[in-house]
């Protein structure tokens, strides 16, 4: 499919990058689409992928897939770390799709007229 | 690399087909960022999983997602392109993957047509509307849809288009005409 650009893998596991946990913290909610912001300061304590991430998305916002692509995390391991900082207020996020709203033909009206604007 | 700071909406379409069919070059055709890669895992029995070293007698398979993104003129839109393999095995990983996307674009090539059978099934069990592209490569012979059309034994509502997807205006065509699709399918909404 790829051709790489440069190693891949990962130097720490990721039930590391995770500190051996396997459920995310808290009740958010989160996608590969999810948009991640950073909010507060990084609380003490938090060092490694948690302050790679908030890093990553202090100067604007990214998408859960874009933040592991950059950090070659697997995206589960980054949903956890995004949970936490979350839980502990230190990164914003919201959904792809305010206020859950399904797929309707108003935005996929919106899409259509977009992309052909784009011809 | 930043999303637009106008709190934009995010959508989502699926791009698939066998391996080295074009989903990549597609997706790289089209996006404004330069495309990214995340690696998923998947066992036998489609449970995620970092290290299967532990669990003897499972299998996994690593399926690379190549993804990029497009922001619409107006703004108040971006939409996300995933290109991932089409094989019918992948199905568990592929709904999560497919999760809140509109449709899926299933590239298809010509000399090897019957490779799409299995993407077809996949969207198809999956329950996402679809729109097939025949990517023309440099060597394709000349493309007849309609020979396509019945070798595929598509739907006669499934759009069948053509495209290069090194063009970008051509990969766009593709795209619209999936939207369009989608459109045709979302039930028509009731006068409040």
């Amino acid at each position: 499919m790829t051709t790489p650009s440069g190693p891949r893998r990962r130097l720490v596991p990721a039930y590391l990058a995770t500190q051996g946990r396997t459920a995310a913290a808290g009740r958010h909610s989160l996608d590969r689409l999810s948009i991640l912001h950073a909010a507060a300061d990084l609380p003490a304590g938090l060092g490694g992928e948690h302050r790679q991430l908030w890093e990553l998305v202090r100067p604007g916002a990214l998408t859960v897939a874009e933040a592991a692509a950059h950090l070659r995390l697997p995206v589960s391991a980054t949903v956890f770390i995004a949970a936490d900082l979350a839980e502990r207020g230190a990164l914003k996020v919201r959904a792809p799709i305010p206020s859950a709203q399904p797929v309707n033909r108003d935005l996929a009206e919106r899409l259509l007229s977009g992309l052909r604007a784009l011809k | 690399m930043y999303l637009p700071a106008t709190d934009p909406i995010l959508m989502k379409l699926m791009v698939t087909g066998p391996f080295g069919v074009g989903k990549t070059t597609f997706v790289r055709s089209l996006s404004e960022i330069p495309t990214l890669h995340t690696e998923e895992t998947m066992t036998a029995h489609g449970v995620p999983v970092d290290d299967i070293s532990r669990t003897p007698g499972k299998t996994a398979t690593t399926v690379a997602v190549d993804f990029g993104r497009l922001t619409l003129p107006a703004g108040d839109l971006v939409l996300y392109l995933f290109g991932t393999p089409g094989q019918r095995r992948f199905l568990p990983l592929w709904e999560d993957l497919a999760r809140g996307a509109l449709g899926a674009l299933i590239l298809a090539d010509t000399r090897r047509l019957a490779d799409a059978f299995d993407a077809m099934d996949l969207i198809e069990e999956a329950g996402l509307p679809y729109t097939v592209a025949v990517n023309r490569f440099p060597d394709t012979p000349p493309i007849e849809l309609d020979k396509i059309r019945a070798a595929l034994d598509l739907d006669p509502a499934t759009p069948l288009i053509e495209c290069d997807a090194r063009e970008r205006a051509g990969c766009l065509d593709a795209l619209i005409a999936l939207t369009e699709h989608v459109l045709d399918r979302l039930p028509q909404e009731t006068a409040p």
